[in-house]
């Protein structure tokens, strides 16, 4: 079944003109997502040709979801447009917005989000600067690349596109339900906290990798809710122990301030709720294997 | 971006918000200048991006010109906390009769912004809210709303600013909000908010942080970057458009993805304790491409660094495939001979995922010396971490 996106999923991609939107909406759609067109208001009434799948350009995501029935939005745009994007993705009440774009003011996506909240929360956001959400073997709304690993009972939530790729390949042998990247900026639509709630309730998941970084306090927050409501083994890596303060390293939310944020904190906060915490990306995959087969 | 106390004085001023008269000096002369328009007392304030310049002497009283280029001379070149003092900001004096605390700032965790204000002013406000917290008041500030007055009245309301005040900082609370959006601000903290013995209330410091995401709107914020502060390789970095952080260790790091990048300096600095205690030179995420411009470009950055010893590229083929990538990295080789940099410190190079295998073929084929490949994350930077500590 997997988690928000399934075989049955129609997706559009906002921004499916554009260099990056064309080259990850025909990977998406040789992975087998159901992609059924794009929008781009100054080519609405278009065509574009993906190796001998037509897609149909729309003047808006209102009018894709009433031409096509799409329940999911992968936004491409660059980062002036993207808050108008947004908007316009839970205006029509899509119920689930992708926002891969990186570089994206934080007072666009906090207004963004405000915006989300005002409307009842419609929405499900992922993102923004996010690899996106893949169900492998189903559907893939981002830059997740397909082939890394087959359908399987993991679930995977992130910050960090890299090290959910390298995580799935360690145990492309077990398979995964649905991996979700939620990006690493300072505020993000989706959080740790919402992936391990619906991985919890998701029949088809048996387990859970949580990929956190150094910045800010959500793997705090998400070791407390482990402990309260998380009964699946969770198996954790947190990357930047040795980072200095004070820097910004790489994500725009990876950034230790004063003595909070820091990964030593984060470990501690998780192995206090029961995780395991691995010190390396390898010694992670290790350890979820170990829970699995140990089942 | 974190700007200056002068720098933040300057803002505050372009937006309305209430502040001493001052200005900006990097030598004695240029104080005796500022000292001279200012006339009577100034304060002279070493400008340096770090708590506790007060206590450390860095900042002074001055009565004329005279005694302001004497304290402008002793401040100059001071080191705080390891931040030499290139810069004095002069200012105005002002008598203060009570000190406030008021901010706004991004609030992370409830994906909103907030606003923290105080009565007690004056002191890190940290410490005020672990011992008083019942004198520190937070009101969570809704992105598209605003501050308007019904809001800055709560503000007043909750922090108990006295009665005689209350208008003055409705005022400042809206237009330092103003400020705030306008400039994509994501932290401006004005401590101490003062009233003075006039009755009026001043912005009598200013810490400001910037998102520089949204430096596409606002050119004019490039010219607030000090560049005698950022690294020369950092410089040299960023004008390649390349992610570049400086560290101070000996082992070089490339790789592609910034958590991917932030795990190889962990799992480095766990393999440098057995090997001399090296530990990371950089950070350098070259991004999800990895061609071999951009590789070269990377390499080039890295092995520039005198204090590299050893390079760990450090690649996972997610979308791009690894044979690009090992192709990338002999290109990278022999694009940097040609530009008469032949490389000299060996390379540790994993590669994995997409296409893995035919990527290790091209670079044992290539048979280059320097580059060693080693298939396993952790291997290779204990490799790299060996080899870095027998260059030492």
């Amino acid at each position: 079944m997997a988690i928000w996106l399934t075989k049955d999923s129609k997706v559009i991609v906002q921004g499916m003109t554009g260099s990056e939107g064309s080259k990850h909406t025909r990977r998406m759609l040789a992975a087998g997502t159901n992609v059924v067109g794009g929008v781009n208001p100054r080519k609405a009434g278009t065509t574009v040709d993906f190796d001998g799948t037509a897609l149909p350009v729309f003047a808006s995501v209102a009018d894709a979801i009433k031409e096509t029935g799409a329940d999911v939005s992968v936004i491409f745009v660059p980062p002036q447009f993207t808050k108008a994007a947004v908007v316009e993705a839970i205006d029509a009440e899509i119920p689930l917005a992708v926002v891969i774009t990186e570089g994206v003011p934080v007072h666009d996506t906090a207004a963004f989000w405000a915006y989300n909240v005002e409307k009842g929360q419609r929405t499900r956001i992922i993102g923004p600067n996010c690899p996106g959400i893949a169900s492998p073997g189903a559907s893939n709304a981002g830059i997740i690349p397909a082939d890394i690993t087959p359908a399987g009972r993991i679930g995977l939530v992130s910050k960090s596109g890299t090290l959910t790729y390298q995580l799935m390949y360690e145990l492309r042998d077990i398979g995964f339900s649905t991996s979700v990247g939620i990006g690493g900026d300072p505020v993000i639509g989706t959080t740790h906290i919402d992936a391990l709630a619906a991985f919890q309730d998701d029949p088809e998941t048996d387990a859970i990798v949580m990929i956190g970084e150094i910045g800010g306090d959500a793997e705090e927050r998400a070791a407390a809710f482990i402990k309260e409501h998380v009964t699946k083994p969770v198996v954790a890596y947190i990357a930047g122990f040795t980072a200095p303060p004070g820097k910004t390293m790489g994500h725009a939310g990876a950034i230790i301030s004063g003595s909070a944020g820091t990964a030593d904190a984060k470990k501690v906060a998780l192995e206090a709720a029961g995780v395991k915490v691995g010190k390396t990306p390898s010694e992670t995959a290790r350890l979820m294997r170990e829970t699995i087969q140990g089942r | 971006m974190d700007l200056y106390e002068y720098q933040g004085r300057d803002l505050f001023e372009r937006h309305g918000l209430p502040v001493l008269a001052g200005g900006v000096a990097e030598t004695p002369e240029e104080a005796r200048a500022i000292a001279e328009r200012l006339g009577g007392r100034v304060v002279v304030k070493a400008q340096v991006k770090v708590g506790g310049r007060g206590k450390a002497g860095g900042v002074k009283l001055a009565d004329g010109p005279e005694e302001t280029v004497a304290r402008a001379t002793d401040i100059l070149g001071m080191d705080i906390k390891g931040h030499t003092v290139h810069k004095v900001m002069l200012a105005e004096t002002a008598d203060i009769v009570e000190e406030y605390y008021f901010s706004y700032l991004l609030d992370r965790a409830n994906r909103t912004f907030l606003c923290i204000a105080s009565v007690a002013g004056g002191m890190d406000i940290e410490q005020v809210a672990a011992e008083t917290p019942e004198r520190v008041a937070k009101v969570a500030i809704d992105a598209n709303k605003g501050v308007d007055v019904a809001t800055a009245k709560e503000i007043v309301a909750k922090a108990q600013f006295p009665a005689e005040v209350a208008d003055e900082i409705i005022e400042i609370a809206i237009k330092l909000w103003k400020a705030f959006v306008a400039e994509d601000a994501t932290l401006v903290e004005v401590n101490p908010l003062a009233k003075v013995a006039s009755g009026r209330v001043l912005c009598l410091d200013a810490k400001i942080t910037l998102d520089e995401n949204a430096g596409f709107r606002h050119p004019d914020h490039e010219a607030l970057v000090d560049q005698s502060t950022v690294d020369p390789l950092e410089q040299a970095a960023k004008a390649k458009d390349l992610n570049y952080v400086k560290l101070d260790g000996q082992v070089g790091i490339i790789g592609n993805g910034a958590g991917l990048v932030m795990s190889t300096l962990d799992v480095v600095a766990y393999a440098g304790e057995r090997h001399g205690n090296v530990k990371p030179a950089n950070f350098l995420d070259i991004g999800g491409g990895a061609s071999a411009a951009v590789m070269a470009n990377g390499l080039e950055i890295v092995l520039s660094d005198p204090s590299v010893k050893s390079v760990f590229v450090n690649v996972f083929g997610g979308i791009t495939a690894c044979d690009e990538v090992a192709n990338g990295i002999i290109q990278a080789l022999a694009l940097l001979e040609q530009r008469g940099e032949a490389v000299t410190k060996p390379l540790v190079v994993r590669l994995d995922g997409n296409n893995a295998e035919a990527g290790r073929a091209i670079l044992d084929g290539a048979a280059n010396p320097l580059v060693e490949r080693v298939d396993t994350m952790d291997g290779a930077a204990e490799r790299a971490a060996e080899l870095a500590a027998a260059g030492v």
